[in-house]
């Protein structure tokens, strides 16, 4: 088997007197969906940033495998090589599409400017690019030059995973990406991410509360209480057959539909 | 009162230094943005404070100093400016751009070309060329620490989608020396080819955001654009009323209320040099 393409070893994050990551470690393989679930607080968003290089851990390690086969500590990238990392070989998709958005640019600008930052130079190419990423994202073409200030929630969220996807990344970063919006709504981005993954053979670590889409989305799951990882497995197995008591506590304060 | 009253060129001798020391650095790395401790001039924010500074830094008292504000040597601000230096410092002043060693502007770069011997400072309200796009202080000067300057082709990309062309028509931005982008002041992009490979030194005073930075002597200066949206000169139908010049930034005016209007040189100067020649011609 290969060597996994990120590898995180001992995590750890203080914020004053709170713990909110204690000695997590996992290993995320080429195109695998990884779900971190748990409730509010339990630390799971301190982990992602600090998987993702937006925040730095107090102790602990991650190291990522870069296109060229190297394995390197996010720690030890000089800040434009990580910068570069983020533009090109990951993405992050944000909870709230604002965060993730230029809410003044067009639809096209947002999706061709990871194409730009990487020197296209070619308005015509450029503007191609983003009307097919727009529609393999289910946006009408029509939408193409509106702001995404126009937009409805889903649409947002949908034009925001389609900006980070232009530069065809290897490792996506999504916290809560079916967070706020209706159901009817989440069954169709949930249905495209899962599309998307598959065609384009992703690697994704997602943060979720909600165990559905962890379901629906993960092929390995990991569950957080206060900080600490008090389970994981294969999602299937952890969803179906939880052994710690949290975790079937989880499980089972779901709604039934 | 007393002329005494102030140091030569009204700023003292240190505060001088500090930002001749600024537009050394800006110099030796063109384009960059070098922070400078502005001082309060007697004028306000907007009037051209970062360029009085820049002169007055740079000024001795053989130099013959020639003010434009928008092309034109007769705007209020230009007077000021020029009487300023003329009683600070008691130096010569001039209309004509060819006598002039320093030429302080605002919003134009003078149609007659400049020379090696001459000091262009210009007056700039707004250096960041990626604020337009990045609020963050911290996160532009990364960018351009960085050399991350894919946000710039946004812009551009906007100004297409929305218009068809690239419709930013002043302060458009461009690259110096094959490495920082800078916004060139609020000029017509029409000057922007005059910046590249320019004879005379360039620099760029910004007062309240205390930034100086400069282009030197020579520099490769590009105007951003696209492969399939080339950067163009602002082109004009009509040609001066008064001198008939097509080669030259022009003015539009409004001459009455019923829709009359004529077209006339930005630039004053060249414009009355022209007439000049013509009447002498026409004498002969």
């Amino acid at each position: 088997m290969s060597a996994p393409l990120l590898v995180a070893r001992g995590l750890g994050k203080r914020f004053g007197a709170v713990t909110a990551c204690r000695d997590i470690g996992f290993e995320l393989e080429e195109g695998e969906a990884l779900a971190i679930v748990g409730e509010s607080g339990s630390g799971k968003t301190t982990l992602l940033h600090m998987i993702a290089g937006l925040m730095t851990p107090d102790s602990g390690e991650v190291r990522y495998r870069l296109r060229d086969g190297a394995m390197r500590d996010l720690a030890t990238l000089s800040e434009a090589e990580r910068r570069a990392l983020m533009r090109t070989d990951w993405g992050f998709v944000h909870q709230d599409a604002a965060r993730g958005l230029r809410m003044n640019v067009s639809a096209g600008g947002n999706i061709g400017e990871r194409l730009m930052a990487l020197g296209d130079r070619h308005y015509g190419r450029i503007r191609q690019s983003a009307a097919q990423w727009l529609e393999r994202v289910e946006i009408p073409i029509g939408r193409l030059d509106d702001s995404p200030a126009t937009y409805s929630g889903g649409m947002r969220q949908r034009l925001q995973i389609a900006r980070n996807l232009v530069t065809a990344p290897r490792l996506v970063f999504m916290d809560e990406p079916t967070g706020g919006l209706d159901v009817s709504v989440q069954a169709r981005l949930l249905d495209l991410i899962r599309t998307l993954i598959s065609e384009m053979g992703l690697a994704v670590v997602l943060v979720t509360h909600d165990l559905s889409v962890a379901r629906l989305l993960s092929n390995r799951i990991l569950v957080m209480k206060q900080g600490e990882v008090i389970e994981s497995g294969l999602t299937d197995r952890v969803l179906d057959d939880p052994r710690a008591p949290y975790t079937q506590l989880l499980v089972s304060s779901v709604l039934a539909a | 009162m007393s002329e005494r009253a102030y140091n030569f060129a009204y700023l003292d001798e240190q505060t001088k230094r500090m930002i001749r020391r600024a537009i050394l650095k800006a110099v030796a790395i063109p384009g960059y943005q070098v922070p400078f401790a502005s001082r309060e001039m007697p004028m306000p924010y907007g009037w051209g404070t970062g360029g009085v500074q820049v002169t007055a830094a740079i000024l001795g008292p053989d130099d013959v100093l020639k003010v434009i504000d928008q092309g034109a040597d007769d705007t209020t601000n230009a007077v000021s400016i020029r009487a300023f230096f003329a009683r600070t410092a008691d130096v010569a002043t001039t209309t004509d751009t060819r006598e002039a060693t320093i030429i302080q502007t605002r919003h134009r770069v003078p149609e007659t070309s400049l020379t090696e011997n001459q000091i262009l400072v210009y007056q700039v309200p707004i250096p960041e060329p990626l604020r337009f796009l990045e609020p963050r202080e911290t996160e532009t000067r990364t960018m351009h620490a960085l050399a991350e300057y894919g946000v710039m082709h946004v812009k551009l990309y906007e100004d297409i989608s929305r218009h068809g062309h690239i419709a930013t028509a002043y302060a458009y931005p461009a690259r110096v020396a094959g490495r920082y982008i800078m916004d060139p002041s609020p000029i017509p992009k029409f000057d922007n080819p005059k910046l590249d490979n320019c004879p005379a030194l360039q620099l760029f005073g910004a007062g309240r955001e205390k930034r100086i930075y400069a282009v030197p002597p020579y520099t490769k200066v590009v105007s951003l654009d696209f492969e399939d949206h080339p950067f163009e000169r602002t082109k004009f139908e009509a040609a001066c009323e008064f001198c008939g010049a097509r080669d030259s930034y022009l003015d539009e005016v409004v001459t009455d209320d019923r829709g009359g209007r004529m077209f006339v040189c930005s630039d004053t100067d060249y414009c009355e040099k022209r007439q000049a020649a013509q009447s002498r011609k026409a004498a002969e």
